[in-house]
């Protein structure tokens, strides 16, 4: 799958890092999201598609099928 | 238009850690019903859980006062003239919870890095230093006691005071004071009083760190002032914000997930004995789903025509978007009136939704994943003191809980 994130609507809820703390952390000075890991692998999947889905923002977008 | 029903979060009083009949009646015919409000007014009232991520996630949506969002009392409806008419200077006396992006976000992001998770792991032992501190001096204590002064209240009150700096031996002050901010029935004078009262103290304690600052919170927004980005009334709204969302959430969370558990011996063994260390946190999402103290609707206006749930409304339109109502859609948690520590109930709706979603979620996480363990745990025959008809409720409140638990153990 492919990851990515838009810092400008992310609003430093820290879900995704509580989802899948391998894949996404946040910056120190406002905590907006920062991504780790754009390509995570398929054991990876669930977790990164919760952090998705908990998002409040809109602002992870998963692609399915990609490396 | 003759079938709109009025208004109305009363709880059942035998059912008291339910949702308002009349909020899952409203449910129950579909995501988005009109209401006939004190006023005679007929907003929107968007029950279903995909509904609500709908409107408040939707950008075309306001929050700010004066722009058409409706009143839920006479007493709001006094406070939000009262905010419309004030000058609009970026954080002169209004928190970011009512405003709009972009300037909200400005504000949000001066406060959100004091929440993230790293930050919060790093407060772990202190929380658990503090949960361990006050059981242990509730245990040398009398015995039936109310579990809200001696753990529930301070619990949260010590965490935040120390994230932002304040002297937590001020607690009867700002606790005092919060508790007129919270309640539905506070006249809009006595609210802008208790305000008043604290954004003055907070404006002290930003006095203080001007010349001696410390690693807290307020002193950051100390450094923001000097830069600029922040007025000293603005800093000062922010501190009253998150003194008092900071500590009089967490605290109903801990006595009513306290009195939920206690009333499901099953549930509570699973969280007392259970060896899967990922049952805490699943646990206390459900209990966050289940209780939803943050009750009673979220007051919202259409910007521009949108459409929630397959219905148009349109620019103007008044909406109130309901978190406890989401949170019992049985479209998105199968049973939801059962209490059920292993489900999933992370996509729960209490922290709200979209751009204001609660920013202190991970601290209220830490607290709570600390709080409910270690009560249980340390105090194994622990129970209500009290019959459930006796326990008073906080059913006058913008956040639902119990004013005291009697327990004994």
């Amino acid at each position: 799958m492919k990851v990515t994130v838009d810092q400008e609507r992310c609003v430093a809820a820290g879900s995704c890092v509580t989802a899948a703390d391998d894949v996404f952390d946040q910056r120190d000075e406002d905590g907006i999201v920062v991504l780790l890991n754009p390509a995570p692998t398929a054991d990876r999947a669930a977790a990164v598609r919760e952090a998705a889905a908990i998002c409040p923002a809109l602002a992870i977008t998963v692609e399915e099928g990609r490396p | 238009m003759t079938d709109i029903h009025d208004y109305d979060i009363t709880r059942d009083a035998r059912c008291p850690l339910d949702p308002a009949p009349a909020m899952l009646a409203r449910l129950a015919e579909g995501p988005l019903t009109r209401v006939r409000m004190w006023d005679g007014s007929t907003p929107w009232l968007i029950t279903g859980h995909t509904a609500h991520r709908e409107a408040l996630g939707c950008p075309a949506v306001s929050v700010e006062p004066g722009r058409g969002a409706p009143a839920l009392s006479p007493h709001e409806a006094a406070a939000i003239t009262a905010a419309a008419a004030q000058p609009q200077e970026p954080g002169a006396n209004t928190s970011f919870i009512m405003m709009d992006d972009p300037e909200h976000a400005r504000l949000r992001r001066m406060v959100t890095g004091a929440f993230t998770i790293k930050r919060m792991n790093a407060l772990r032992p202190v929380v658990q230093q503090i949960a361990d501190d006050l059981i242990d001096a509730m245990l040398d204590g009398p015995n039936p006691t109310d579990l809200v002064p001696s753990f529930a209240l301070p619990l949260p009150s010590l965490a935040i005071s120390a994230l932002l700096g304040v002297p937590y031996g001020d607690h009867e002050f700002f606790q005092d004071n919060s508790k007129l901010l919270i309640n539905r029935d506070t006249s809009a004078e006595d609210r802008n009083a208790a305000r008043a009262r604290l954004t003055d103290y907070l404006d002290g304690l930003l006095a203080g760190k001007m010349k001696d600052p410390g690693e807290d919170l307020l002193s950051g927004l100390v450094e923001r002032i000097n830069a600029g980005e922040l007025t000293r009334a603005g800093a000062a709204s922010m501190g009253v914000l998150m003194l008092f969302a900071g500590h009089e959430t967490t605290a109903n969370m801990i006595a009513l997930g306290t009195l939920a558990l206690l009333q499901h011996p099953d549930q509570a063994r699973l969280l007392r004995d259970g060896d899967d260390p990922g049952l805490t946190g699943t646990a206390v999402e459900e209990l966050l789903r289940f209780l939803t103290i943050t009750h009673g609707g979220l007051r919202r206006v259409a910007t521009e025509d949108i459409v929630v749930a397959g219905q148009t409304i349109r620019a103007g339109e008044p909406m109130i978007v309901v978190n406890e109502t989401a949170n019992r859609d049985p479209e998105i948690f199968a049973d939801p009136d059962r209490l059920d520590l292993t489900r999933d109930a992370r996509l729960h709706a209490t922290f709200g939704y979209g751009i204001h979603q609660c920013l202190g979620q991970p601290l209220a996480r830490l607290e709570l994943q600390i709080a409910y363990p270690a009560l249980l745990r340390r105090v194994p025959s622990l129970r209500i003191a009290a019959e459930i008809d006796e326990i008073p409720f906080k059913h006058d409140g913008f956040v639902y809980g119990a004013y005291r638990l009697p327990v004994a153990w």
